[in-house]
This record gives structure tokens, C-alpha cells and sequence, in this order.
């Protein structure tokens, strides 16, 4: 399959959901020992565990397409920020807990509706981790929806943070049904859905759970961009790869 | 004086006590890959049964423990008394015969 396509776009691709979860795991993962409670730091930390599960078979496929001899070890930790390719919103600060579960759920909803298609791929090795990473996904979009109906549609306190929550972060939402000539490319070789295409699927799913949530969607909002193509990321990568390199760039090739 | 506590969590009866800020407490049963009966790994809180269960699923399953799992709120749970352990159990401390180990077993039975 990979042979008779363009190598270089499948490999764009491949970091675009490979750094998506790397990026979203490893800030869920911050909220390690500071969840509001117990029950909620396993879960977070759950959730991140499995977005790094889903890196490491996104990134090695990455890796292998790119036949430069890099692991995804090494495309995690000794690419700099202009390399990589998620999308602004999942390297977002985490804020309050409600501003992580909204951007959380936000993820999430894409990732459901995107795996849900690319488990239709072409592509055998993209079918067989979109079907692994399907199950995982399903829960955690089940609990972070949940947790943005109690938090949204809770206290007055909680419900103003979810709705501050929800205005910060879905200016970054539309990056996600962004098109360009990779995702042409993914298009053509029957590889990946072109993203526009999933956006009548993700309002459809997201208006009703704001709507159980009691939070309003902002209307027309202005769509921050530059993640998925690499052109501009948020001040914010930089910090987080700081704290997620570190060890290899200050002993490379340490193991343990 | 009564053996049986009808209510072993009594402090979190949320008809009697004032509006708490704790979630309240739940009692998590599982039954494992290959057990027939779902056995008592312990307890957590949350809002709401469903979380109870989302909660059990994060925190007792993590490690491919279980194929179903129960919540309990621990209010509903009828308990014996501690101190009541005397009149309760210790009657049948005396009573060995009421250990089936006084019969052979024939070998075609098999396993029992």
C-alpha cells in the first residue's frame, strides 16, 4: 500500500495523529497527583496512558515510512517545535479541570469520528491501530461528554467555567476540519476521509452535548491555525517539549 | 441492643445529614475473568452511580481484572456490629461437625 502512494504525505499524516496523541497524552499526564480527586487522577492518567499507547503505533508507522532510520522514540523526543504536527488545540494549557475536560471532550469527539472512519482505510497498518485506538476512544469520549454535562450543567460556579472554558477553546476547534494537499494526497490513495467532511458529524455530536451541558457554542468563531501544517504553533509547545525532552536532550540516548 | 447495623456507612445517609460536599461513598464488586461470583475489591466516590461505575473501571480494572463490575452505595449496605462479634460468631466455633469432613468422599465422585 505505502509503496504506490506519496510516501512523504502518508508520513505528514501519520505525524499529524501520532503528535496529536503524544501532545494531548503528555498534558493529561501533567495533571498526574492534582486531580481534584482520587477517582479522577486514575482516569486522567488512564486516558493519557492510552493516547501514548496510541503515539507509539502512530509514530512507529510514522518512523517506518520515513525510512530515515529514526524510531519514534526519537521522533517524540528530538524533534524541536517547527516539526511537529498536531493541532494547536491539544497543546493548549490545561488550565482549570473543566478547561482540560472541555478540551478533552473537544479532542475526543474529532478522535471518535475520525477513527470511526479510518477504520475504513486502504490502509491496512492505519485500519488495524484506528480500530485498536476506537475502543479506547469510545470511553474516554463517554467520560469526558459526562463530565462536561455535570460540570456545565452543575453548579453556578462550574457552569461559568465550563462556559469560559468552551469560549477559550473552540476558536482552535475548526483546525481540526482544515484541508490541504497531504490530506488531498491521504483522499486520493483511499488512506484517510478528508477532514472537512467530518465537521457536520462533530457539530451534530458536540451541540447536543453542550446543549444536555446548558453551554452555548460561540458563533462564529475566528479559527487559530498553523499546528497541523507546522507554519506557527502556540507559545506553549515549546514549554511542554522542554519538560518532555529534557532527559534526552541532557543525556541522549539514555535508557532505563 | 441489636446485632445487625442497617445502615454500616450511617454518616453518609443523605436523608439525614445536612448537603455535604463529598460525593458519596460507593462499594465496588467485581467478577473476574474467571470467577463466577463478584467479589468486594473496595471502595470510591462519586457523584452518581454511572461515575461509580466509570470510576470502578479507572481505578479497579486498569490491570484486565474484570469482565463486570457492581456499585453499591455504601449507605445501602446492612452490616453486623463489631462489638456484637461475641453472640454472632462464636457459637459455631464449637460445632466442628458442621464441617463436611467426617465422610469419605468415593474417588468416582471427583471433584465436589
Amino acid at each position: 500500500m505505502a509503496d504506490t502512494i506519496d510516501r512523504t504525505a502518508l508520513q505528514q499524516f501519520l505525524l499529524r495523529m501520532g503528535d496529536n496523541t503524544l501532545i494531548l497524552g503528555h498534558r493529561v499526564s501533567e495533571w498526574c497527583g492534582h486531580a481534584p480527586v482520587l477517582e479522577e487522577d486514575i482516569a486522567l492518567a488512564n486516558t493519557a496512558l492510552d493516547l501514548i499507547g496510541q503515539t507509539q503505533l502512530w509514530l512507529d508507522y510514522a518512523a517506518e515510512v520515513e525510512g530515515a532510520g529514526r524510531s519514534a522514540d526519537d521522533l517524540a523526543f528530538l524533534r524541536d517545535v517547527w516539526d511537529f504536527r498536531n493541532v494547536l488545540l491539544v497543546e493548549l494549557p490545561n488550565g482549570d479541570f473543566g478547561q482540560t475536560l472541555m478540551r478533552q471532550f473537544l479532542y475526543d469527539a474529532w478522535a471518535s469520528i475520525m477513527l470511526g472512519r479510518l477504520q475504513k482505510s486502504a490502509d491496512e497498518r492505519v485500519r488495524e491501530i484506528a480500530e485498536k485506538a476506537a475502543k479506547e476512544n469510545a470511553y474516554h469520549v463517554e467520560r469526558s461528554a459526562d463530565t462536561v454535562v455535570g460540570l456545565g450543567d452543575g453548579t453556578e460556579e462550574s457552569h461559568r467555567r465550563m462556559q469560559a472554558a468552551l469560549d477559550y477553546l473552540y476558536p482552535y476547534v475548526g483546525e481540526l476540519f482544515e484541508s490541504d494537499a497531504t490530506d488531498a494526497a491521504m483522499v486520493e490513495a483511499g488512506v484517510a476521509p478528508d477532514p472537512a467532511g467530518l465537521r457536520e458529524d462533530y457539530d451534530a455530536l458536540v451541540g447536543r452535548v453542550m446543549a444536555d451541558a446548558t453551554l452555548r457554542l460561540p458563533e462564529k468563531a475566528y479559527v487559530h491555525r498553523g499546528g497541523r501544517s507546522g507554519t506557527m504553533h502556540t507559545e506553549h509547545l515549546g514549554h511542554l517539549l522542554c519538560t518532555m525532552q529534557w532527559l534526552q536532550r541532557a543525556y541522549p540516548g539514555c535508557r532505563w | 441492643m441489636s446485632s445487625v447495623n442497617p445502615s454500616a456507612y450511617p454518616d453518609t445517609d443523605s436523608d439525614a445529614a445536612p448537603p455535604r460536599k463529598e460525593w458519596p461513598l460507593w462499594e465496588i464488586f467485581i467478577r473476574g475473568q474467571h470467577g463466577m461470583s463478584h467479589r468486594h475489591v473496595g471502595s470510591l466516590h462519586a457523584p452518581d452511580s454511572e461515575m461509580a461505575i466509570k470510576n470502578a473501571r479507572d481505578v479497579y480494572t486498569r490491570r484486565n481484572e474484570g469482565v463486570s463490575i457492581w456499585a453499591v452505595e455504601s449507605r445501602h449496605i446492612a452490616a453486623t456490629v463489631p462489638s456484637e462479634k461475641g453472640p454472632m460468631f462464636e457459637p459455631s466455633e464449637s460445632k466442628v461437625y458442621r464441617h463436611p469432613t467426617f465422610y469419605d468422599i468415593p474417588d468416582e465422585v471427583g471433584h465436589m
